[in-house]
């Protein structure tokens, strides 16, 4: 099942999202779909869901598909239960002896379609036990519709719902942990990752999550340049500032196991995940101390909390 | 020989679905169609049928996983009623427009508020524009039959639409009838198996369906399912002809009571037919006034022509709507029954009542006052009562 990380073979494998699609240049949502769907066996095919929003409706364009697999697009809130419906099918054709060939079942949302909106729909296909993977590419608001916030929006981010203005320092509320969430549905596998420089992280967990029997969920960091506000050629870094200062830590549960993936030898404050990025911009103005300070004791918190279950 | 039973309108609808083995049920449970999924969970679990049952969180989600099934290449069924169908709304319109031929076992219940468990049309009658086919039922028999042409029709390679086989909650869904079920060889034979042409699984192709389609593609997908409901009309007489040849029981776009000679014509859906049907008869018994009743069987896709042929030489008809639709005028079948007059210039009065909202019952009495009614309108032509509520409480 699991295979030495050979970096070169791996991305040497043949496209499944095929170029031609019309997301923005620096986005991380299609980088996330290409780097799981290189995580399937070559020789395996797909059906690949997805719930409305900025991956949809580019690279699904009637009459044109960048997906080289199989592919169903429902609505927003319920990419879990139609895929749930597209594995329970493959099951009973399968039985039945209608199907003869190996599927595996992927879906992505964003935030919005995961977090939000599509929370019942994902909690109840996690609990059902479908063979399936839930991908969310996490880019922390609803950017299809422009940036509105979202419960993955981070403390203080400035968004077109949250506005940064006088009487108002940005989003109110700390993130919600979805990952842990998804974790403590007690499903098989369950895991965090985001862009690391040779994607060993993001691919071994995407293996994983397919080819683990059972339900699995693969929350994914996904930078969204237009709505965080970052240079597009800034992406990797973005990534890499938002695991060493641990804003967002690399781990994966399996089979109930805590594991953490990656500890900064040097954990980076806050600020230099903050700093390059627009939408914190008012935090570094006068007053914004308290405020990195108030982001940066949440981050401990969690932190230490994930350690702790790590027993780390 | 067909077998003699004595079931509920939800047994005999759970019994129609053990019959035809739909390969996946999502279902979730609400009053008055819960006991639809338990049926069938209580035959799954005795090894009656190879059905896979889908255990949602919410009827949005069984609608959803209905979608991905049928798009997989499953044939798949689905229950509800009332507020359920109301959260699949939004799932309603896309299972129609990827043309996804899913049956929904709908037991007709009135949406909230106040809630309110009974029956009435509102769920389905809200419904009507979804692209969805509707077929109502008077009686258990019809539902169970109307439940077995549901895939032929729905499968159809003409038409390739979801299908509501709809009854009245309670009133049918729990009452228990005599009834004659067929043998299941003989409806594994007319149902079929289904094998749809294209599909997400098929060998050797790859499909991607639910496409975002802007303004230069999104009407003619609009007009192919407008087609696909014309077509239909064809599907539901040959599946009713077929149906015939193995069970010798007649169905239509409607039922005509006693109408050859009738003068005064109550247009109704549903229960409250059989009680319609006594009070027609009674009526022609003790009075021989000329009356009689027009049920409706299919609302979509709309029978115009031919319900405007029935109707066009009668004096007076009233047609009752078991649900309102706020108009502040008159209720969905009632709109449509008087616009499918207008072209034929029938010089019909038409009255357009209210009636059993919520569960309220009509009773034999109401109907006599009905066509006693009608009497009166077509002397008079004076019409003070155009859309008046049937057994209202005024104080």
């Amino acid at each position: 099942m699991e295979t030495a990380y050979n970096y070169k073979e791996v991305m040497s494998r043949p496209e499944r999202l095929a170029p031609g699609h019309r997301m923005c240049a620096g986005c991380g949502g299609t980088v996330t779909v290409r780097a799981v769907l290189r995580a399937l066996h070559p020789e395996d095919r797909a059906v690949v869901g997805n719930a409305t929003g900025c991956l949809e409706v580019s690279t699904f364009m009637y009459p044109y598909t960048a997906y080289e697999d199989s592919y169903i697009h429902n609505a927003f809130e319920n990419a879990g239960a139609t895929l749930s419906g597209v594995e329970t099918a493959y099951r009973v054709l399968k039985k039945k002896g209608k199907i003869k060939e190996n599927y595996k079942f992927i879906t992505f949302g964003g935030d919005g379609g995961t977090y939000d909106i599509g929370f019942q729909s994902l909690s109840g296909a996690m609990e059902r036990g479908h063979d399936m993977v839930y991908v969310c590419y996490d880019n922390g608001a609803y950017m299809n519709t422009g940036t509105q916030r979202s419960s993955a929006t981070p403390q203080f981010a400035d968004t077109t719902t949250t506005p940064a203005g006088t009487a108002s320092s940005g989003k109110v509320q700390v993130r919600k942990d979805l990952t842990a969430i998804m974790a403590d549905h007690h499903i098989p596998y369950a895991a965090q990752t985001t862009f690391t420089a040779n994607f060993k992280d993001l691919h071994t967990k995407a293996q994983k999550a397919i080819y683990t029997p059972g339900a699995a969920f693969l929350n994914v960091m996904s930078p969204c340049p237009r709505g965080w506000g970052y240079d597009p050629s800034e992406l990797m870094n973005i990534c890499k500032l938002a695991v060493e200062t641990c804003y967002w830590p690399l781990y994966e549960v399996a089979d109930g196991r805590w594991i953490l993936s990656y500890e900064p030898k040097k954990k980076l404050p806050i600020e230099d995940f903050l700093r390059p990025q627009k939408r914190f911009k008012h935090l570094f103005g006068p007053g914004g101390e308290e405020l990195i300070g108030l982001f940066q004791a949440e981050v401990d918190r969690r932190w230490e909390e994930l350690r702790e279950r790590c027993g780390s | 020989m067909a077998v003699r039973e004595r079931l509920s309108g939800n047994e005999a609808v759970a019994y129609a679905i053990r019959q035809i083995a739909p390969d996946v049920m999502p279902a979730f449970p609400i009053t008055p169609s819960t006991e639809i999924p338990q049926y069938v969970a209580n035959y799954i679990a005795n090894g009656k049928v190879d059905t896979e049952f889908i255990h949602v969180e919410s009827e949005h989600s069984a609608m959803s996983a209905a979608v991905g099934a049928s798009a997989a290449g499953a044939r798949v069924v689905t229950a509800t009623s009332s507020c359920g169908m109301a959260l699949m709304w939004e799932e309603l319109y896309v299972a129609a427009s990827d043309r996804l031929p899913v049956v929904m076992a709908l037991v007709n219940r009135a949406l909230s508020g106040p809630i309110n468990i009974n029956a009435d049309h509102s769920d389905s009658m809200g419904a009507r524009d979804s692209g969805w086919i509707q077929i109502y039922a008077e009686s258990n028999q019809e539902v169970y039959d109307n439940f077995l042409q549901a895939y032929p029709i729905a499968e159809n390679p003409a038409v390739r639409l979801p299908v509501m086989i709809c009854q009245d909650g309670f009133i049918t869904s729990h009452g228990v009838e005599n009834i004659l079920l067929v043998e299941d060889d003989k409806v594994k034979e007319f149902v079929g198996e289904y094998c749809p042409e294209h599909y997400l699984l098929k060998e050797k192709e790859t499909m991607a369906i639910g496409p975002y389609a802007v303004s230069n593609y999104y009407m003619e997908t609009k007009r192919a399912q407008r087609e696909a409901m014309k077509n239909a009309k064809g599907a539901i007489l040959e599946a009713a002809q077929r149906f015939e040849r193995m069970t010798g029981r007649k169905y239509g776009f409607f039922e005509e009571y006693r109408m050859e000679d009738a003068e005064y014509v109550i247009v109704i859906i549903g229960s409250a037919a059989g009680t319609c049907k006594a009070a027609v008869d009674q009526i022609r018994e003790t009075t021989g006034k000329k009356v009689g009743l027009l049920k409706i069987r299919v609302f979509r896709p709309f029978p115009e022509e031919e319900l405007a042929a029935a109707l066009k030489d009668k004096k007076a008809v009233a047609v009752l709507d078991r649900s309102e639709m706020f108009s502040a005028t008159g209720g969905p079948l009632g709109a449509e029954v008087r616009a499918a007059l207008y072209d034929v210039k029938s010089r019909a009065e038409v009255v357009n009542y209210f009636y059993g909202l919520g569960g309220r019952d009509i009773t034999v009495e109401d109907f006599r006052q009905i066509y006693d009614r009608l009497e009166e309108i077509a002397q008079t032509h004076i019409i003070e009562d155009m859309y008046a509520y049937i057994g209202l409480r005024e104080k």
